[in-house]
C-alpha cells in the first residue's frame, strides 16, 4: 500500500536512529554550540561540537525534538562526525546539503557520508529537506562560531 | 449558550449534492502520489469553484480597468462591479456596504485596526479619535487560543503605546477560561481581540459572553472570523462585535483579498493605516484630508479582480446555503472526531470541550511527529496540515509542539474523512509505535 518512495524515505535504518539516537544529550563542558529552529513546525535542535586536543571532532552532542527525519539526521551526523577533522566535516556537510537540495537528482556519496547517505530519499520531498538539514546547519554554525 | 446559529436546524448536504458540487472544483478530481486527492486542508486554504475563476477571468477579459478614477466606460463598469462585490460581502455577514474595507487578507485587516489605534494614540484623527487612544495603563485583551495573526499585532501595539497586553488563558482541555473574563477584561480594557472559531480546535467560542463583558467595561471587540465566515452563518450585528476580519482564500475565493468589517461610527473616527492615492480629498505638499470610510482605508490600487472573485465565492456559498454547509460539516466533524478518538494513541486536541464545532480536528499521535503523520497521509493522496498552525501558545498550553490537522468543507465526503481515520491507524502500524 505504501509507495516505494515512502519506504525509502523511512528506511529501517532511519527509524532506528530516530528511536535510539546517537549522541543525544548535551554535555556540561564548554563547546561550540548552536541552536536552530525550523519555524514551520517549531522543531528545534541544540548541538555542541566537542573537539579533541588535536583539533579533530571528538564528538557531536545534541538535544532536540522533531520528526523522525530530523532526529535520525542529527543522530547520523553525530555518528559520522566522530574523529573527523573540521575540514573533513565541512566537506561532508557541503556534500550532504548538495544532495538534499537536488530534488532527487544527486544520490548522496556513501563513501563520504556513510549511513547518512540513507537520507537521500528526503531530497525528493522538498518540504522535508529542512528537517534533514536542521542538525547539519547547527553543526556548521557551531564550527563557524568557534573558527 | 453560543450565539452561533450552527444549531439552527438545516438539512445536511446529501451525497448526491456533494458529488454535484465537487464537479465545480476541478482540482478535487486530480491525483496525488497515484491516489485520488483527498483534500482535508481547507482550514488553511479552500479550493475554488469554476464560478470564482470565471468571475476573475470574466472581469479581466471584459471590464479590466482602474476603479474610482477615470471617466471612461470600462472604468465606470469596473467601479460598479467592485462596489457591488463589497455589497455582496457586506450582506453575507450582516453589515452595511460602507462598513466593509477591502484588505489583502485577515492579517492586514487586524493590522489596520491595530495601526489605526496606534495612530490615534499619537494624536492622529484629532479629538474625534480620542476614544481610540491607548495610553500606559490601558489594556489590550486577547486569548491564549489565537492564531498568531490575532496576537502579534496586539503585542506590537502594546509595545508602541505602553498599554498592557492581557491574555485570557485556556483550561487543561483547551477551552477559554470564561470564569476569568472579569479578571482579564477590566475597566482599563480598550479592545478585546478574540477568535470566533479556533483554527486548531474547531470549537465555536461563546462570543456573546465575551462581548457582554466587554460592553460592561466599554471595550471594543474585534472578532477573528477567518474560520467562521467560511463555515457558519455569520451576522456581525447579531454578535454585536465592533470589528470582524475574514480571508477570501479560506472561503472559496482567491488569495490576496480579505475584508475588515468595522462599525460605521468607529470607522468614521479612525485615522488611516496605509496612506497614499485614492484615499484623499485635498492634498497639499504638507498635509492631506481624507475620504470617509471605507475609501479612507483603501490606499493605492485595489485588488479589484480578487474582490470580484470573492463576491462570486460568496454567491456560491449563499446559493448552497450557509446553514446547510454548517450542518454538513458538523456531521463530518463528528465523524472525524469519533473516528480519531477511537484510535489508541491518538489525542484529539480540545476533544473534551463542550462547545459546538466546525468540521475540523487537530490531533497528536503518541510517538509519531506530525510531519511524519502528514507525510504518510500524503503518500495516500491525503492532504492535511502539520505543524503549529500559527498557534504556538495554544500548542504549548496543551503540552505539544505541533499537531496534524484535518479540516473539511462543503465538498468533503464521508469517504475522505474515513480515509484520514484509516490512514492515521495505518501510520501507527507503519512507524511501528505499537511494534
Amino acid at each position: 500500500m505504501t509507495s516505494g518512495d515512502l519506504q525509502n524515505l523511512y528506511q529501517e535504518l532511519i527509524l532506528d536512529h530516530s528511536r535510539t539516537p546517537h549522541g543525544f544529550g548535551l554535555r556540561d563542558e564548554i563547546a561550540a554550540q548552536s541552536h536552530q529552529v525550523n519555524p514551520t513546525c517549531g522543531d528545534e535542535v541544540t548541538l555542541q561540537v566537542h573537539r579533541a586536543d588535536d583539533g579533530s571532532i571528538e564528538a557531536i552532542a545534541w538535544e532536540g525534538h522533531g520528526c523522525a527525519i530530523s532526529q535520525a539526521s542529527a543522530s547520523l551526523l553525530a555518528e559520522l562526525a566522530e574523529g573527523l577533522s573540521v575540514d573533513d566535516l565541512e566537506v561532508r556537510i557541503a556534500a550532504f546539503r548538495e544532495a538534499m537540495r537536488s530534488r532527487g537528482k544527486i544520490e548522496p556519496d556513501e563513501e563520504l557520508l556513510g549511513d547518512a547517505a540513507a537520507l537521500g530519499g528526503v531530497s525528493k520531498y522538498v518540504a522535508r529537506v529542512k528537517c534533514a538539514m536542521l542538525a547539519w546547519v547547527a553543526a556548521e554554525d557551531a564550527l563557524h562560531k568557534s573558527a | 449558550m453560543s450565539t452561533s446559529s450552527v444549531t439552527a436546524p438545516a438539512t445536511p448536504l446529501s451525497d448526491d449534492e456533494v458529488r454535484l458540487l465537487r464537479a465545480d472544483f476541478p482540482i478535487l478530481s486530480s491525483e496525488v502520489q497515484g491516489h485520488p486527492l483527498a483534500y482535508l486542508d481547507s482550514g488553511a486554504t479552500s479550493q475554488r469553484p469554476l464560478a470564482v475563476l470565471d468571475a476573475e477571468r470574466g472581469f479581466a477579459t471584459t471590464f479590466n480597468s482602474a476603479v474610482h478614477r477615470g471617466a471612461h466606460t470600462l472604468a465606470a463598469e469596473a467601479t460598479e462591479l467592485f462596489e457591488d462585490s463589497r455589497s455582496t460581502v457586506a450582506r453575507f455577514i450582516g453589515a452595511d456596504d460602507d462598513e466593509i474595507v477591502w484588505t489583502s487578507n485577515a492579517t492586514e485587516a487586524i493590522n489596520l485596526v491595530a495601526y489605526s489605534l496606534s495612530n490615534a494614540s499619537l494624536g492622529r484623527g484629532g479629538a474625534a479619535a480620542e476614544p481610540l487612544r491607548l495610553r500606559a495603563g490601558d489594556e489590550i485583551v486577547t486569548t491564549e487560543m489565537e492564531h498568531h495573526a490575532n496576537l502579534i499585532p496586539w503585542q506590537e501595539l502594546a509595545f508602541r503605546t505602553g498599554a498592557t497586553l492581557r491574555v485570557i488563558p485556556l483550561d487543561d482541555d483547551g477551552a477559554l477560561r470564561l470564569d476569568t473574563l472579569s479578571e482579564h477584561i477590566t475597566d482599563r480594557a480598550k479592545i478585546v481581540a478574540v477568535t470566533h472559531v479556533s483554527n486548531v480546535l474547531g470549537v465555536i467560542n461563546p462570543v456573546d459572553q465575551i462581548v457582554a463583558r466587554a460592553r460592561e467595561v466599554g471595550a471594543l471587540v474585534l472578532l477573528d472570523a477567518c474560520q467562521s465566515a467560511p463555515h457558519l452563518p455569520l451576522d456581525v450585528r447579531a454578535l454585536d462585535v465592533d470589528f470582524a476580519v475574514l480571508s477570501g482564500h479560506k472561503m472559496l475565493g482567491p488569495t490576496g483579498v480579505g475584508a475588515l468589517y468595522g462599525r460605521r461610527e468607529l470607522l468614521e473616527i479612525m485615522p488611516p493605516f496605509l496612506t497614499g492615492g485614492s484615499m484623499i480629498t485635498t492634498v497639499t505638499t504638507t498635509e492631506a484630508e481624507y475620504l470617509p470610510p471605507p475609501q479612507r482605508f483603501e490606499a493605492g490600487t485595489q485588488r479589484v479582480s480578487q474582490a470580484i472573485a470573492l463576491a462570486a465565492a460568496v454567491d456560491y456559498l449563499t446559493a448552497v446555503g450557509m446553514p446547510r454547509i454548517a450542518a454538513h460539516e458538523a456531521q463530518l466533524g463528528a465523524r472525524l472526531l469519533e473516528g480519531l478518538r477511537a484510535i489508541d494513541g491518538v489525542r484529539v486536541l480540545g476533544a473534551d470541550i463542550d462547545l459546538p464545532r466546525i468540521g475540523l480536528a487537530s490531533f497528536d499521535v503518541t510517538g509519531i511527529h506530525s510531519h511524519d503523520v502528514g507525510q504518510f497521509l500524503d503518500d495516500r493522496g491525503i492532504a492535511v496540515r502539520v505543524g503549529h498552525h500559527c498557534a504556538q501558545p495554544l500548542h504549548r498550553r496543551l503540552g505539544v509542539t505541533s499537531s496534524t490537522r484535518a479540516s473539511t468543507y462543503l465538498y468533503t465526503t464521508e469517504a475522505e474523512v474515513d480515509a484520514v481515520i484509516d490512514g492515521v491507524a495505518q501510520a501507527i502500524d507503519f512507524f511501528g509505535v505499537h511494534a
